[in-house]
């Protein structure tokens, strides 16, 4: 109960923390934003970049809506956890494939969590994108996701900036504006091939990139 | 700081204004609407109207709690725009030094020394300290790709939105004889001033057609625009003497002075969204963009007029 109304206020905490350091502006560019079921998948570059998607979404779409995220990093310690599993209410996944049990499958999990009702926030390259390169390959997750619940709008999120705030090994935040745009849904067409589909994702979220430059 | 008689004058003349304009601005819309779609020069010409609401509440009550009051407006104001600013400027990573110290040490730094009077160092600090040290605090991270593009932008940055910013609160601290604790009308006629020709800018162009200054430059800038600010600017430039520490004339030279800069800088902001291919340098004043948008022209207005103020008015 008191860790309940704990991790309700460290949410508010933590949105107004984000909104005071990034400024972050969403941009609903072919899609708006109203209370479906959708899995966001965003690009990667920082370790606020779930806070941040989560603080742009309204409210009523936010209660409702999980980060998908690695346990080896979310359960390090007891204040990541804390913020892990009960302020952001993610979908912890293990991501050693050789050292987890059959039921730990992430997407297993992430099909749990959407039959459960709600939205995800996954990054489907994986892991933190530290190179020159805008977008990573993507991992397979998304498509056998997309595959066992081909409903639910899968929306490209780009998130713009952040990587400047608070570049890899920097611990202070620079107060500089960030943006979320979150573009047309797609969904997956009845036989498409693994890696069409995986490409088709890929272009649709790079896309956004390019948008968000002009 | 005890209010000046004329500040009150100002502001009762302010609101009455500003309430003639909503209304007129409300009917035209209402009338507009009914004849067909949104005009956008209407609803340009309303979001202006409310910037002036916000701008005239704002200084008003940063005056009620004196000359801190003030600076700590405009210190929030600095911040705002170095934000806009330094999200588009060129960097790195190996940046992440020299922003810690535009936002944590300069930015307050300078209106540390704005606050407690030290004008001297006010007016070197980012031109010769933070130039110096800056360029010296990227090197040491070692990365040299587009070294001097990076150094070169973020300054350009300091010293728009803290350095030039920075001198609207300045004025408060000039001695003028015979206008001891007026101070703050000087910041008053600058904004009017500068925002006035700003304004007209937008839209005697609309209302007497468009002769571009010339080709290549953007379509907004034309000859109608140009002299149509510059006049706006003198005139109340000039019926505002009674505020100032200046004689009608000299008002009015000031006037076109200060018009003739925000005019530039105006300019000079939108070759840099151009070039970096945006529309607006941000978007905390719905409708309007950011602050920078709204306060280019004042930005570039603010240090010329505090030194010709000084060097014309001041003793010592």
């Amino acid at each position: 109960m008191l860790k309940h109304l704990l991790a309700h206020v460290a949410g508010h905490g933590l949105v107004l923390f984000v909104r005071m350091v990034t400024a972050p502006r969403a941009i609903w560019a072919g899609i708006e934003p109203i209370p479906r079921q959708r899995v966001y998948f965003a690009n990667h570059t920082s370790n606020a970049d779930f806070p941040l998607v989560w603080a742009v979404l309204p409210t009523f779409l936010r209660s409702k809506t999980r980060p998908v995220a690695a346990s080896d990093y979310w359960l390090k310690n007891r204040l990541r956890a804390f913020f892990g599993r009960d302020v952001l209410n993610a979908v912890l996944i293990n991501r050693n494939a050789d050292n987890r049990d059959p039921e730990e499958d992430p997407v297993a999990r992430m099909i749990a969590a959407v039959d459960g009702g709600a939205s995800l926030i996954i990054f489907p390259e994986g892991k933190r994108n530290l190179t020159e390169d805008p977008l990573l390959p993507f991992k397979t997750g998304l498509y056998h996701l997309a595959r066992a619940r081909p409903h639910v709008d899968l929306v490209p999120t780009w998130i713009d900036n952040l990587n400047s705030v608070l570049p890899k090994g920097e611990i202070v935040p620079v107060p500089l504006i960030c943006t979320v745009t979150f573009g047309p849904p797609i969904h997956i067409a009845p036989g498409e091939d693994r890696d069409i589909f995986l490409d088709r994702a890929h272009r649709a979220l790079a896309a956004l990139n390019k948008a968000s430059e002009t | 700081m005890t209010a000046p008689a004329e500040f009150a004058q100002l502001f009762t003349g302010l609101v009455l204004a500003l309430l003639g304009a909503t209304l007129v601005a409300a009917a035209l819309r209402r009338w507009w609407r009914a004849a067909g779609p949104e005009n956008i020069i209407v609803e340009t010409v309303f979001a202006r109207i409310n910037a002036w609401w916000a701008m005239v509440v704002l200084l008003s009550l940063a005056a009620l709690f004196g000359r801190i009051g003030v600076v700590v407006l405009f210190a929030f104001i600095s911040f705002a725009a170095l934000r806009e600013f330094l999200t588009l400027t060129a960097k790195r990573p190996a940046d992440h030094w020299v922003l810690m110290f535009s936002f944590f040490v300069a930015l307050p730094l300078q209106y540390v020394l704005v606050a407690t009077g030290g004008i001297g160092l006010m007016t070197i600090f980012i031109p010769v300290y933070a130039f110096l040290f800056l360029p010296v605090l990227a090197a040491v991270r070692g990365d040299t790709a587009s070294f001097l593009a990076r150094i070169a932008e973020t300054q350009w940055g300091l010293m728009l939105c803290i350095f030039a910013a920075s001198h609207a609160p300045a004025l408060l601290w000039l001695d003028i004889p015979g206008f001891g604790g007026k101070q703050i009308l000087l910041i008053a006629w600058l904004v009017i001033v500068v925002q006035g020709a700003d304004m007209a800018h937008f839209i005697t162009p609309r209302l007497m057609g468009r002769t571009r200054i010339a080709p290549g430059v953007p379509h907004s800038r034309t000859w109608e625009g140009f002299i149509g600010a510059l006049g706006t600017g003198a005139v109340l430039g000039t019926a505002l003497a009674w505020i100032t520490p200046f004689a009608p004339w000299q008002a009015a030279i000031m006037a076109v002075v200060v018009a003739l800069l925000g005019y530039g800088g105006g300019m000079v902001m939108a070759a840099i969204k151009r070039d970096r291919g945006v529309a607006d340098w941000g978007h905390l004043i719905p409708g309007q963009g950011g602050f920078i948008d709204r306060l280019d022209s004042f930005v570039f207005a603010a240090p010329l007029f505090f030194h010709l103020v000084q060097f014309f008015w001041t003793v010592g």
